[in-house]
Protein backbone atom coordinates (compact mmCIF):
# COMPACT_ATOMS: atom_id res chain seq x y z
CA UNK A 1 0.00 0.00 0.00
CA UNK A 2 2.93 2.14 0.68
CA UNK A 3 3.60 2.44 -2.90
CA UNK A 4 0.23 3.55 -3.60
CA UNK A 5 0.20 6.74 -1.20
CA UNK A 6 3.77 7.32 -2.40
CA UNK A 7 2.79 8.12 -5.71
CA UNK A 8 -0.40 10.26 -4.64
CA UNK A 9 2.09 12.12 -2.39
CA UNK A 10 4.38 12.91 -5.38
CA UNK A 11 1.39 13.73 -7.44
CA UNK A 12 0.02 16.34 -4.91
CA UNK A 13 3.21 18.88 -5.11
CA UNK A 14 3.76 18.62 -8.93
CA UNK A 15 -0.29 18.76 -9.53
CA UNK A 16 -0.44 22.54 -10.53
CA UNK A 17 2.54 22.50 -12.33
CA UNK A 18 1.72 19.60 -14.17
CA UNK A 19 -2.03 21.23 -15.17
CA UNK A 20 0.00 24.37 -16.24
CA UNK A 21 2.69 22.65 -18.32
CA UNK A 22 -0.10 20.81 -19.84
CA UNK A 23 -2.23 23.85 -20.61
CA UNK A 24 0.95 25.84 -21.91
CA UNK A 25 2.35 22.63 -23.58
CA UNK A 26 -0.65 22.56 -25.92
CA UNK A 27 -1.14 26.48 -26.22
CA UNK A 28 2.32 26.11 -27.55
CA UNK A 29 1.25 23.66 -29.98
CA UNK A 30 2.88 21.27 -28.47
CA UNK A 31 0.71 18.35 -27.70
CA UNK A 32 1.94 16.11 -24.66
CA UNK A 33 0.17 13.65 -25.92
CA UNK A 34 0.92 12.07 -29.08
CA UNK A 35 -0.39 9.34 -31.07
CA UNK A 36 1.24 5.45 -29.55
CA UNK A 37 4.55 5.99 -29.26
CA UNK A 38 4.73 9.53 -30.19
CA UNK A 39 5.61 11.59 -26.95
CA UNK A 40 5.54 15.54 -26.70
CA UNK A 41 7.93 17.68 -28.24
CA UNK A 42 9.32 15.18 -30.20
CA UNK A 43 13.12 14.09 -28.63
CA UNK A 44 12.48 15.80 -25.28
CA UNK A 45 10.27 12.96 -24.32
CA UNK A 46 11.66 10.17 -26.06
CA UNK A 47 15.40 9.01 -26.14
CA UNK A 48 16.27 11.02 -29.81
CA UNK A 49 18.53 7.88 -30.32
CA UNK A 50 16.11 5.37 -30.44
CA UNK A 51 13.85 4.36 -33.46
CA UNK A 52 9.96 5.10 -32.82
CA UNK A 53 9.16 0.75 -33.07
CA UNK A 54 11.76 0.37 -30.42
CA UNK A 55 11.13 3.43 -28.28
CA UNK A 56 7.67 1.83 -28.15
CA UNK A 57 8.55 -1.28 -27.11
CA UNK A 58 10.98 0.17 -23.97
CA UNK A 59 9.15 2.90 -23.20
CA UNK A 60 7.32 1.29 -20.23
CA UNK A 61 10.09 -1.25 -19.29
CA UNK A 62 12.03 -0.20 -16.42
CA UNK A 63 14.91 -2.08 -16.96
CA UNK A 64 15.36 -0.23 -20.40
CA UNK A 65 14.16 3.26 -20.10
CA UNK A 66 16.27 5.66 -17.80
CA UNK A 67 12.88 7.41 -17.41
CA UNK A 68 10.36 4.52 -16.96
CA UNK A 69 12.40 3.17 -14.04
CA UNK A 70 10.88 6.10 -12.34
CA UNK A 71 7.40 5.13 -12.72
CA UNK A 72 7.02 1.46 -13.55
CA UNK A 73 7.70 -1.24 -12.06
CA UNK A 74 9.63 -5.05 -12.60
CA UNK A 75 9.49 -7.96 -11.02
CA UNK A 76 11.75 -10.84 -11.08
CA UNK A 77 10.72 -14.71 -9.98
CA UNK A 78 13.56 -17.18 -9.22
CA UNK A 79 11.98 -20.83 -11.01
CA UNK A 80 15.32 -22.08 -12.22
CA UNK A 81 18.51 -21.76 -10.19
CA UNK A 82 20.67 -24.05 -12.01
CA UNK A 83 23.30 -22.74 -14.25
CA UNK A 84 25.47 -24.28 -17.03
CA UNK A 85 28.46 -22.48 -16.92
CA UNK A 86 30.57 -21.18 -14.27
CA UNK A 87 31.74 -17.28 -13.69
CA UNK A 88 34.37 -15.79 -11.05
CA UNK A 89 31.98 -13.10 -9.81
CA UNK A 90 29.58 -15.58 -8.89
CA UNK A 91 29.13 -17.57 -5.93
CA UNK A 92 26.21 -20.30 -6.27
CA UNK A 93 26.21 -21.32 -2.92
CA UNK A 94 24.83 -18.12 -1.99
CA UNK A 95 22.72 -16.33 -5.15
CA UNK A 96 23.70 -15.04 -8.58
CA UNK A 97 26.31 -12.26 -8.20
CA UNK A 98 25.52 -10.92 -11.71
CA UNK A 99 21.77 -10.64 -11.83
CA UNK A 100 21.27 -10.60 -8.02
CA UNK A 101 22.18 -9.93 -4.53
CA UNK A 102 24.82 -12.02 -3.43
CA UNK A 103 24.53 -13.38 -0.03
CA UNK A 104 20.93 -13.93 -0.18
CA UNK A 105 19.34 -16.71 -0.61
CA UNK A 106 16.11 -15.91 -3.28
CA UNK A 107 13.22 -18.17 -2.48
CA UNK A 108 12.86 -20.45 -5.35
CA UNK A 109 9.28 -21.08 -6.43
CA UNK A 110 7.73 -23.67 -8.65
CA UNK A 111 6.14 -22.33 -12.62
CA UNK A 112 2.16 -22.30 -10.35
CA UNK A 113 3.71 -20.55 -8.08
CA UNK A 114 5.15 -18.09 -9.72
CA UNK A 115 2.61 -17.39 -11.75
CA UNK A 116 0.25 -16.72 -8.75
CA UNK A 117 2.64 -14.44 -7.23
CA UNK A 118 3.02 -12.44 -10.78
CA UNK A 119 -0.79 -11.73 -10.59
CA UNK A 120 -0.81 -10.79 -6.97
CA UNK A 121 1.91 -8.06 -7.44
CA UNK A 122 0.53 -7.09 -10.36
CA UNK A 123 -2.46 -6.34 -8.77
CA UNK A 124 -1.40 -4.76 -5.89
CA UNK A 125 1.06 -2.59 -7.91
CA UNK A 126 -0.28 -1.56 -11.15
CA UNK A 127 2.67 0.37 -12.47
CA UNK A 128 4.74 -3.36 -12.40
CA UNK A 129 4.80 -4.14 -16.08
CA UNK A 130 7.58 -5.83 -16.42
CA UNK A 131 8.27 -10.09 -15.39
CA UNK A 132 11.65 -11.44 -15.63
CA UNK A 133 13.18 -14.57 -14.70
CA UNK A 134 17.09 -14.17 -14.59
CA UNK A 135 18.72 -16.24 -12.17
CA UNK A 136 20.15 -17.38 -9.92
CA UNK A 137 21.26 -19.28 -12.41
CA UNK A 138 20.37 -19.17 -16.08
CA UNK A 139 17.18 -19.61 -17.61
CA UNK A 140 17.69 -21.67 -19.65
CA UNK A 141 19.55 -24.46 -18.05
CA UNK A 142 16.16 -25.55 -17.17
CA UNK A 143 14.07 -24.01 -19.89
CA UNK A 144 11.10 -26.39 -18.85
CA UNK A 145 10.21 -24.46 -15.93
CA UNK A 146 11.25 -20.83 -17.28
CA UNK A 147 8.30 -21.53 -19.83
CA UNK A 148 5.73 -22.95 -18.14
CA UNK A 149 6.01 -19.72 -16.03
CA UNK A 150 5.45 -17.31 -18.71
CA UNK A 151 2.85 -19.71 -20.28
CA UNK A 152 0.80 -19.45 -17.19
CA UNK A 153 1.28 -15.96 -16.74
CA UNK A 154 0.50 -15.02 -20.32
CA UNK A 155 -3.28 -16.49 -19.51
CA UNK A 156 -3.65 -14.52 -17.04
CA UNK A 157 -1.94 -11.29 -17.08
CA UNK A 158 -1.93 -10.97 -20.57
CA UNK A 159 -0.74 -7.41 -20.60
CA UNK A 160 2.43 -8.16 -18.35
CA UNK A 161 5.56 -8.40 -21.05
CA UNK A 162 7.91 -10.67 -20.59
CA UNK A 163 11.85 -10.97 -20.56
CA UNK A 164 14.54 -13.10 -19.60
CA UNK A 165 18.28 -13.18 -18.56
CA UNK A 166 20.71 -16.03 -20.20
CA UNK A 167 24.25 -16.65 -20.12
CA UNK A 168 23.32 -17.23 -23.67
CA UNK A 169 25.18 -20.47 -23.85
CA UNK A 170 21.76 -22.67 -24.91
CA UNK A 171 20.45 -19.54 -26.16
CA UNK A 172 20.25 -20.96 -29.94
CA UNK A 173 18.54 -23.93 -29.09
CA UNK A 174 15.77 -21.86 -27.37
CA UNK A 175 15.46 -18.65 -29.76
CA UNK A 176 12.12 -20.43 -31.74
CA UNK A 177 10.47 -21.08 -28.33
CA UNK A 178 11.37 -17.82 -26.98
CA UNK A 179 9.80 -16.05 -29.92
CA UNK A 180 6.64 -18.54 -29.93
CA UNK A 181 6.10 -17.51 -26.16
CA UNK A 182 6.11 -13.50 -27.62
CA UNK A 183 9.04 -12.58 -24.42
CA UNK A 184 9.87 -9.57 -26.45
CA UNK A 185 13.34 -8.82 -24.41
CA UNK A 186 16.54 -10.97 -23.50
CA UNK A 187 19.41 -10.30 -21.96
CA UNK A 188 22.50 -12.08 -22.53
CA UNK A 189 25.67 -11.64 -20.15
CA UNK A 190 28.31 -11.18 -22.49
CA UNK A 191 31.65 -10.04 -20.82
CA UNK A 192 33.91 -10.84 -23.66
CA UNK A 193 34.52 -12.09 -26.99
CA UNK A 194 38.31 -12.37 -27.10
CA UNK A 195 38.65 -16.60 -25.62
CA UNK A 196 41.78 -15.50 -24.21
CA UNK A 197 39.93 -12.58 -21.99
CA UNK A 198 37.09 -14.98 -21.24
CA UNK A 199 39.62 -17.94 -19.87
CA UNK A 200 40.35 -15.41 -16.71
CA UNK A 201 36.28 -15.01 -16.00
CA UNK A 202 35.12 -18.35 -16.77
CA UNK A 203 36.69 -21.27 -15.21
CA UNK A 204 34.37 -23.87 -16.79
CA UNK A 205 31.33 -24.35 -18.74
CA UNK A 206 29.23 -27.51 -19.29
CA UNK A 207 28.15 -27.93 -23.33
CA UNK A 208 27.25 -31.31 -24.99
CA UNK A 209 27.23 -33.30 -21.86
CA UNK A 210 30.86 -32.72 -20.91
CA UNK A 211 32.97 -29.76 -19.48
CA UNK A 212 35.23 -27.56 -20.81
CA UNK A 213 37.75 -25.53 -19.32
CA UNK A 214 39.79 -22.68 -20.39
CA UNK A 215 39.80 -21.00 -23.32
CA UNK A 216 38.27 -23.67 -25.23
CA UNK A 217 35.59 -23.26 -22.86
CA UNK A 218 35.58 -19.26 -23.22
CA UNK A 219 35.61 -20.20 -27.08
CA UNK A 220 32.00 -21.71 -27.25
CA UNK A 221 29.99 -19.80 -24.56
CA UNK A 222 31.49 -17.00 -27.04
CA UNK A 223 30.50 -18.30 -30.51
CA UNK A 224 26.76 -19.21 -28.85
CA UNK A 225 26.30 -15.78 -27.43
CA UNK A 226 27.01 -14.26 -30.44
CA UNK A 227 25.00 -16.49 -32.72
CA UNK A 228 21.96 -16.82 -30.21
CA UNK A 229 21.84 -12.44 -30.05
CA UNK A 230 21.63 -12.22 -34.44
CA UNK A 231 18.78 -15.02 -34.43
CA UNK A 232 17.05 -12.98 -31.77
CA UNK A 233 17.82 -9.96 -33.63
CA UNK A 234 16.59 -11.52 -37.39
CA UNK A 235 13.62 -12.23 -35.32
CA UNK A 236 12.58 -8.87 -33.97
CA UNK A 237 12.90 -9.62 -30.34
CA UNK A 238 14.88 -6.94 -28.20
CA UNK A 239 18.47 -7.68 -27.00
CA UNK A 240 20.19 -5.97 -24.07
CA UNK A 241 23.28 -6.86 -23.38
CA UNK A 242 25.12 -7.15 -19.75
CA UNK A 243 28.48 -6.85 -19.20
CA UNK A 244 30.00 -6.78 -16.21
CA UNK A 245 33.77 -4.57 -15.57
CA UNK A 246 36.60 -6.63 -13.91
CA UNK A 247 38.94 -3.83 -13.85
CA UNK A 248 42.41 -5.19 -15.34
CA UNK A 249 40.73 -7.92 -17.16
CA UNK A 250 37.55 -6.89 -19.36
CA UNK A 251 37.79 -3.23 -19.04
CA UNK A 252 39.19 -2.22 -22.21
CA UNK A 253 37.69 -5.25 -24.32
CA UNK A 254 34.36 -4.16 -23.06
CA UNK A 255 34.87 -1.62 -25.66
CA UNK A 256 35.65 -4.33 -28.14
CA UNK A 257 32.61 -6.36 -26.74
CA UNK A 258 30.27 -2.97 -27.06
CA UNK A 259 31.11 -3.25 -30.99
CA UNK A 260 30.39 -6.41 -31.54
CA UNK A 261 27.52 -6.77 -29.56
CA UNK A 262 26.17 -3.38 -31.45
CA UNK A 263 27.09 -4.62 -35.27
CA UNK A 264 24.47 -7.64 -34.04
CA UNK A 265 21.78 -5.58 -33.54
CA UNK A 266 21.88 -5.28 -29.42
CA UNK A 267 19.57 -2.48 -28.41
CA UNK A 268 21.05 -1.12 -25.40
CA UNK A 269 24.36 -2.13 -23.74
CA UNK A 270 24.83 -2.05 -19.87
CA UNK A 271 27.80 -2.07 -18.42
CA UNK A 272 27.79 -3.37 -14.53
CA UNK A 273 30.46 -2.44 -12.42
CA UNK A 274 32.09 -6.46 -10.92
CA UNK A 275 30.66 -7.18 -6.93
CA UNK A 276 33.76 -8.84 -5.45
CA UNK A 277 33.53 -8.25 -1.58
CA UNK A 278 35.72 -11.05 -0.61
CA UNK A 279 32.60 -12.31 2.43
CA UNK A 280 30.68 -13.04 -0.48
CA UNK A 281 33.09 -16.10 -1.39
CA UNK A 282 33.50 -15.91 -5.19
CA UNK A 283 36.57 -16.33 -7.17
CA UNK A 284 37.29 -13.27 -7.62
CA UNK A 285 36.34 -12.06 -3.92
CA UNK A 286 38.91 -14.18 -2.60
CA UNK A 287 41.27 -13.45 -4.94
CA UNK A 288 41.18 -9.34 -3.92
CA UNK A 289 40.17 -8.62 -7.57
CA UNK A 290 38.59 -5.03 -7.01
CA UNK A 291 35.36 -3.64 -9.13
CA UNK A 292 35.78 0.02 -10.47
CA UNK A 293 35.29 3.05 -9.30
CA UNK A 294 32.41 5.19 -10.03
CA UNK A 295 34.44 7.29 -12.61
CA UNK A 296 36.20 4.07 -14.31
CA UNK A 297 32.26 3.04 -14.73
CA UNK A 298 31.36 6.38 -16.21
CA UNK A 299 34.67 7.07 -18.38
CA UNK A 300 34.14 3.25 -19.86
CA UNK A 301 30.82 4.10 -20.50
CA UNK A 302 30.90 7.33 -21.68
CA UNK A 303 33.48 5.52 -24.36
CA UNK A 304 31.04 3.04 -25.67
CA UNK A 305 28.30 5.97 -25.71
CA UNK A 306 28.78 6.79 -29.00
CA UNK A 307 28.58 3.50 -30.65
CA UNK A 308 25.14 2.98 -29.34
CA UNK A 309 22.73 3.18 -26.07
CA UNK A 310 23.87 2.47 -22.83
CA UNK A 311 22.24 1.98 -20.09
CA UNK A 312 23.04 3.35 -16.39
CA UNK A 313 20.17 2.80 -13.93
CA UNK A 314 20.76 -1.08 -13.51
CA UNK A 315 20.79 -1.64 -10.04
CA UNK A 316 22.04 -5.10 -10.19
CA UNK A 317 18.81 -6.32 -8.24
CA UNK A 318 18.16 -9.47 -7.04
CA UNK A 319 16.57 -12.14 -8.60
CA UNK A 320 13.56 -12.42 -6.69
CA UNK A 321 13.21 -8.27 -7.02
CA UNK A 322 9.34 -6.99 -6.92
CA UNK A 323 8.84 -3.06 -7.31
CA UNK A 324 10.47 0.00 -8.86
CA UNK A 325 14.34 -0.10 -9.40
CA UNK A 326 15.69 1.06 -6.03
CA UNK A 327 13.13 -0.39 -4.22
CA UNK A 328 12.58 -3.52 -3.23
CA UNK A 329 9.24 -5.01 -2.31
CA UNK A 330 9.79 -8.81 -2.26
CA UNK A 331 8.79 -8.99 1.63
CA UNK A 332 5.29 -7.86 1.14
CA UNK A 333 4.91 -11.10 -1.30
CA UNK A 334 6.74 -14.44 0.08
CA UNK A 335 4.89 -17.51 -0.93
CA UNK A 336 3.45 -17.80 1.96
CA UNK A 337 1.59 -14.22 1.64
CA UNK A 338 0.73 -15.04 -2.13
CA UNK A 339 -0.53 -18.12 -1.77
CA UNK A 340 -3.21 -16.78 1.59
CA UNK A 341 -3.82 -13.04 -0.75
CA UNK A 342 -7.10 -12.62 -2.35
CA UNK A 343 -6.61 -11.49 -6.33
CA UNK A 344 -8.31 -10.67 -8.74
CA UNK A 345 -6.96 -9.42 -12.02
CA UNK A 346 -8.20 -5.72 -13.19
CA UNK A 347 -6.60 -5.41 -16.11
CA UNK A 348 -9.06 -2.08 -17.37
CA UNK A 349 -7.60 -0.28 -13.60
CA UNK A 350 -4.15 -1.39 -14.22
CA UNK A 351 -4.20 0.77 -18.06
CA UNK A 352 -6.27 3.29 -16.66
CA UNK A 353 -3.19 3.58 -13.89
CA UNK A 354 -0.28 3.42 -16.87
CA UNK A 355 -2.20 5.91 -18.52
CA UNK A 356 -2.17 8.87 -15.76
CA UNK A 357 0.92 7.72 -14.95
CA UNK A 358 2.13 8.12 -19.22
CA UNK A 359 0.60 12.00 -18.74
CA UNK A 360 3.06 12.46 -15.78
CA UNK A 361 5.34 11.91 -17.47
CA UNK A 362 4.92 14.00 -20.54
CA UNK A 363 4.53 16.76 -18.58
CA UNK A 364 8.34 16.01 -16.98
CA UNK A 365 9.60 15.94 -20.17
CA UNK A 366 7.92 19.13 -21.53
CA UNK A 367 9.09 20.75 -18.14
CA UNK A 368 13.09 19.69 -19.01
CA UNK A 369 12.30 21.37 -22.30
CA UNK A 370 10.99 24.60 -21.40
CA UNK A 371 14.05 24.83 -18.83
CA UNK A 372 16.75 24.30 -21.61
CA UNK A 373 15.58 26.43 -23.76
CA UNK A 374 16.57 29.06 -20.86
CA UNK A 375 19.98 27.69 -21.24
CA UNK A 376 20.12 29.41 -25.34
CA UNK A 377 23.10 31.36 -25.90
CA UNK A 378 25.44 29.77 -22.91
CA UNK A 379 28.48 28.85 -23.70
CA UNK A 380 30.28 28.04 -20.60
CA UNK A 381 32.07 24.98 -21.10
CA UNK A 382 31.35 23.71 -17.04
CA UNK A 383 30.63 20.50 -16.98
CA UNK A 384 29.20 19.50 -13.70
CA UNK A 385 27.69 16.16 -11.87
CA UNK A 386 24.56 16.83 -9.35
CA UNK A 387 23.34 14.26 -7.04
CA UNK A 388 19.19 13.44 -6.27
CA UNK A 389 17.36 12.39 -3.62
CA UNK A 390 14.12 11.27 -5.23
CA UNK A 391 11.73 7.77 -4.29
CA UNK A 392 11.05 8.08 -7.59
CA UNK A 393 7.86 9.55 -10.11
CA UNK A 394 11.15 11.82 -11.87
CA UNK A 395 10.42 14.25 -8.46
CA UNK A 396 12.55 15.24 -5.58
CA UNK A 397 10.76 14.22 -2.98
CA UNK A 398 13.32 12.45 -0.85
CA UNK A 399 14.54 13.81 2.26
CA UNK A 400 18.77 13.56 2.85
CA UNK A 401 18.69 11.22 5.45
CA UNK A 402 16.19 8.74 4.20
CA UNK A 403 17.57 8.52 0.75
CA UNK A 404 18.99 4.73 0.23
CA UNK A 405 20.71 6.11 -3.27
CA UNK A 406 21.34 9.53 -5.18
CA UNK A 407 20.60 9.64 -8.96
CA UNK A 408 23.45 11.11 -10.27
CA UNK A 409 22.85 13.78 -13.06
CA UNK A 410 25.62 15.32 -15.53
CA UNK A 411 24.23 18.63 -16.33
CA UNK A 412 26.54 21.29 -18.72
CA UNK A 413 25.01 23.67 -21.77
CA UNK A 414 23.76 20.87 -23.53
CA UNK A 415 21.50 19.94 -21.14
CA UNK A 416 21.21 17.29 -17.57
CA UNK A 417 22.01 13.33 -18.27
CA UNK A 418 21.59 10.48 -16.21
CA UNK A 419 24.62 9.22 -16.10
CA UNK A 420 24.51 6.60 -12.53
CA UNK A 421 23.08 6.34 -9.17
CA UNK A 422 24.98 5.35 -6.16
CA UNK A 423 23.67 3.42 -2.80
CA UNK A 424 24.54 4.70 0.38
CA UNK A 425 23.78 2.99 4.12
CA UNK A 426 20.71 5.44 5.74
CA UNK A 427 22.09 8.35 6.86
CA UNK A 428 19.67 8.82 9.46
CA UNK A 429 17.47 5.64 10.57
CA UNK A 430 14.68 6.94 13.01
CA UNK A 431 15.77 10.50 13.34
CA UNK A 432 19.29 9.32 14.61
CA UNK A 433 22.11 9.48 12.36
CA UNK A 434 23.76 6.01 12.05
CA UNK A 435 27.28 5.08 13.79
CA UNK A 436 29.26 5.03 10.46
CA UNK A 437 28.14 8.80 10.18
CA UNK A 438 28.27 10.93 6.56
CA UNK A 439 31.65 9.74 5.37
CA UNK A 440 30.46 7.14 2.93
CA UNK A 441 28.13 9.56 1.75
CA UNK A 442 30.59 11.67 1.19
CA UNK A 443 32.29 9.34 -0.55
CA UNK A 444 29.42 8.21 -2.76
CA UNK A 445 29.42 11.74 -3.59
CA UNK A 446 32.45 12.94 -3.97
CA UNK A 447 32.16 13.59 -7.95
CA UNK A 448 29.31 15.75 -7.31
CA UNK A 449 29.04 19.73 -6.90
CA UNK A 450 25.89 19.48 -5.65
CA UNK A 451 23.01 17.32 -3.86
CA UNK A 452 19.28 18.27 -4.47
CA UNK A 453 16.86 17.21 -1.94
CA UNK A 454 13.46 17.72 -0.24
CA UNK A 455 14.72 17.85 3.32
CA UNK A 456 18.00 18.03 5.08
CA UNK A 457 18.91 18.97 8.82
CA UNK A 458 21.94 21.66 9.46
CA UNK A 459 24.55 19.18 10.48
CA UNK A 460 24.69 17.29 6.75
CA UNK A 461 24.52 20.28 5.44
CA UNK A 462 27.42 21.50 7.05
CA UNK A 463 29.31 18.42 6.67
CA UNK A 464 28.76 18.55 2.81
CA UNK A 465 29.57 21.53 2.45
CA UNK A 466 32.84 20.80 4.17
CA UNK A 467 33.31 18.67 1.17
CA UNK A 468 32.58 21.24 -1.24
CA UNK A 469 28.95 19.55 -2.17
CA UNK A 470 26.18 21.80 -1.63
CA UNK A 471 22.84 20.63 -0.20
CA UNK A 472 20.17 22.79 -1.77
CA UNK A 473 16.34 22.31 -0.69
CA UNK A 474 15.38 24.83 -3.30
CA UNK A 475 13.95 22.12 -5.60
CA UNK A 476 11.97 20.59 -3.08
CA UNK A 477 9.34 18.47 -4.84
CA UNK A 478 9.83 19.82 -8.39
CA UNK A 479 10.87 17.42 -11.60
CA UNK A 480 14.55 16.27 -11.38
CA UNK A 481 15.45 17.29 -14.72
CA UNK A 482 14.24 20.56 -15.15
CA UNK A 483 15.92 21.46 -11.08
CA UNK A 484 19.12 20.28 -12.22
CA UNK A 485 18.88 22.40 -15.34
CA UNK A 486 18.04 25.60 -13.45
CA UNK A 487 20.29 24.89 -10.83
CA UNK A 488 23.12 24.96 -13.44
CA UNK A 489 21.84 28.31 -14.80
CA UNK A 490 22.13 29.30 -11.31
CA UNK A 491 25.31 27.63 -10.55
CA UNK A 492 26.96 29.72 -13.82
CA UNK A 493 25.44 32.78 -12.52
CA UNK A 494 26.80 32.87 -9.40
CA UNK A 495 30.58 31.42 -11.30
CA UNK A 496 29.88 34.50 -13.76
CA UNK A 497 29.20 36.97 -10.79
CA UNK A 498 32.40 35.51 -8.80
CA UNK A 499 30.56 34.39 -5.74
CA UNK A 500 31.41 31.02 -6.54
CA UNK A 501 34.49 29.52 -8.07
CA UNK A 502 33.87 26.32 -10.56
CA UNK A 503 36.39 23.56 -9.35
CA UNK A 504 36.59 20.31 -10.75
CA UNK A 505 35.63 17.55 -8.74
CA UNK A 506 37.48 13.84 -7.90
CA UNK A 507 36.30 10.35 -8.11
CA UNK A 508 33.69 8.75 -6.09
CA UNK A 509 33.14 5.40 -4.59
CA UNK A 510 30.76 2.58 -5.61
CA UNK A 511 29.05 1.06 -2.82
CA UNK A 512 29.74 -2.66 -2.83
CA UNK A 513 27.36 -4.92 -2.00
CA UNK A 514 23.47 -4.51 -3.61
CA UNK A 515 20.80 -3.11 -2.53
CA UNK A 516 19.02 -3.34 0.20
CA UNK A 517 16.17 -2.22 1.74
CA UNK A 518 17.22 -0.62 5.21
CA UNK B 1 29.71 -48.05 -7.04
CA UNK B 2 27.31 -45.47 -7.95
CA UNK B 3 28.15 -41.67 -7.32
CA UNK B 4 26.74 -40.21 -4.37
CA UNK B 5 25.98 -36.23 -3.04
CA UNK B 6 27.51 -34.42 -0.44
CA UNK B 7 24.40 -33.16 0.69
CA UNK B 8 26.31 -30.61 3.51
CA UNK B 9 27.80 -28.90 -0.25
CA UNK B 10 24.87 -29.28 -2.17
CA UNK B 11 23.37 -25.85 -2.90
CA UNK B 12 20.17 -27.33 -4.55
CA UNK B 13 20.34 -25.59 -7.37
CA UNK B 14 18.74 -28.35 -9.62
CA UNK B 15 21.00 -28.02 -12.40
CA UNK B 16 22.10 -32.29 -11.83
CA UNK B 17 18.57 -33.35 -11.86
CA UNK B 18 17.96 -32.95 -15.81
CA UNK B 19 20.99 -34.20 -16.74
CA UNK B 20 21.34 -37.81 -15.63
CA UNK B 21 20.44 -40.02 -18.08
CA UNK B 22 19.33 -42.81 -15.82
CA UNK B 23 16.93 -40.50 -13.83
CA UNK B 24 18.82 -41.14 -10.39
CA UNK B 25 18.99 -37.58 -8.68
CA UNK B 26 15.81 -36.71 -6.72
CA UNK B 27 15.34 -33.93 -4.85
CA UNK B 28 15.58 -34.39 -1.16
CA UNK B 29 15.05 -31.90 1.67
CA UNK B 30 16.28 -28.88 -0.37
CA UNK B 31 19.03 -30.68 -1.73
CA UNK B 32 19.83 -33.17 -4.37
CA UNK B 33 20.00 -37.24 -3.77
CA UNK B 34 21.23 -39.88 -6.07
CA UNK B 35 19.58 -43.22 -5.90
CA UNK B 36 22.42 -45.91 -6.42
CA UNK B 37 20.49 -48.26 -7.75
CA UNK B 38 18.99 -46.43 -10.81
CA UNK B 39 23.12 -44.76 -11.07
CA UNK B 40 25.13 -46.20 -13.76
CA UNK B 41 27.72 -43.54 -13.49
CA UNK B 42 27.06 -42.63 -16.88
CA UNK B 43 28.48 -45.62 -18.35
CA UNK B 44 27.41 -46.10 -21.94
CA UNK B 45 25.75 -42.70 -22.43
CA UNK B 46 28.56 -40.16 -21.86
CA UNK B 47 32.43 -39.83 -21.32
CA UNK B 48 32.03 -37.70 -18.17
CA UNK B 49 29.67 -38.46 -15.10
CA UNK B 50 26.88 -35.87 -15.88
CA UNK B 51 26.32 -34.69 -12.09
CA UNK B 52 30.22 -34.07 -11.84
CA UNK B 53 30.59 -32.37 -14.45
CA UNK B 54 27.86 -29.78 -14.06
CA UNK B 55 27.86 -29.33 -10.30
CA UNK B 56 28.95 -26.07 -9.50
CA UNK B 57 30.75 -27.28 -6.12
CA UNK B 58 33.57 -29.21 -6.72
CA UNK B 59 33.46 -32.28 -4.62
CA UNK B 60 30.19 -32.44 -4.38
CA UNK B 61 29.20 -35.54 -6.57
CA UNK B 62 31.42 -38.20 -5.52
CA UNK B 63 32.14 -42.29 -5.91
CA UNK B 64 30.33 -44.18 -3.13
CA UNK B 65 32.38 -46.72 -2.61
CA UNK B 66 30.15 -48.54 -0.30
CA UNK B 67 27.89 -49.35 -2.82
CA UNK B 68 28.74 -52.14 -5.32
CA UNK B 69 30.29 -51.48 -8.58
CA UNK B 70 27.79 -51.06 -11.50
CA UNK B 71 26.69 -54.16 -12.93
CA UNK B 72 27.38 -53.27 -16.23
CA UNK B 73 30.63 -51.89 -15.94
S1 LIG C 1 19.09 -6.45 -12.54
FE1 LIG C 1 17.55 -4.90 -12.11
S2 LIG C 1 18.08 -3.12 -13.30
FE2 LIG C 1 19.30 -4.84 -14.04
S3 LIG C 1 18.12 -5.62 -15.72
FE3 LIG C 1 17.43 -6.73 -13.95
S4 LIG C 1 15.74 -5.59 -13.08
FE4 LIG C 1 16.73 -4.31 -14.57
S1 LIG D 1 26.94 -40.46 -12.54
FE1 LIG D 1 25.52 -40.23 -14.25
S2 LIG D 1 24.02 -41.84 -13.86
FE2 LIG D 1 25.06 -41.49 -11.92
S3 LIG D 1 23.82 -40.00 -10.88
FE3 LIG D 1 25.44 -38.89 -11.96
S4 LIG D 1 24.47 -38.33 -13.86
FE4 LIG D 1 23.19 -39.93 -13.00
S1 LIG E 1 24.44 -29.69 -9.29
FE1 LIG E 1 25.57 -30.00 -7.38
S2 LIG E 1 24.92 -28.31 -6.09
FE2 LIG E 1 23.45 -28.40 -7.77
S3 LIG E 1 21.79 -29.68 -6.97
FE3 LIG E 1 23.19 -31.05 -8.03
S4 LIG E 1 24.60 -31.77 -6.46
FE4 LIG E 1 23.55 -30.00 -5.62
Amino acid sequence: MSKLLQLHDFGAPGATSFDELRKSAASSGCSSKGGAGKTGCGSAAGPSDLPPEIWEKVKNHPCYSEQAHHHFARMHVAVAPACNIQCNYCNRKYDCANESRPGVVSEKLTPEQAARKVVAVASTIPQMTVLGIAGPGDALANPAKTFKTFELVTETAPDIKLCLSTNGLMLPDYVEQIAAMKVDHVTITINMIDPEVGAKIYPWIFYNHRRYTGVEASKILSERQLLGLEMLVARGILVKVNSVMIPGINDQHLIEVNKAVKSRGAFLHNIMPLISEAEHGTAFGLAGQRGPTAQELKTLQDACEGEMNMMRHCRQCRADAVGLLGEDRSAEFTTEKVMAMDVEYDLAARQAYQAKVEAERDAIAVAKQRELEKLEGETATIKIQVAIATKGGGVINEHFGHAHEFQIYEVSTAGAKFVGHRRVDLYCEGGYASETGIDPILQALNDCTAVLVAKIGMCPKDSLAGAGIEAVETYAFEYIEQSVIAYFKDYLERVGKSEIRHVARGDATIRQGAFTEA
Amino acid sequence: MAYKIVASQCTGCSACEPQCPNVAIFEKAGTFAIDPSKCSECTGHYDEPQCVAVCPVDGTCVIDNSVPRYQAA
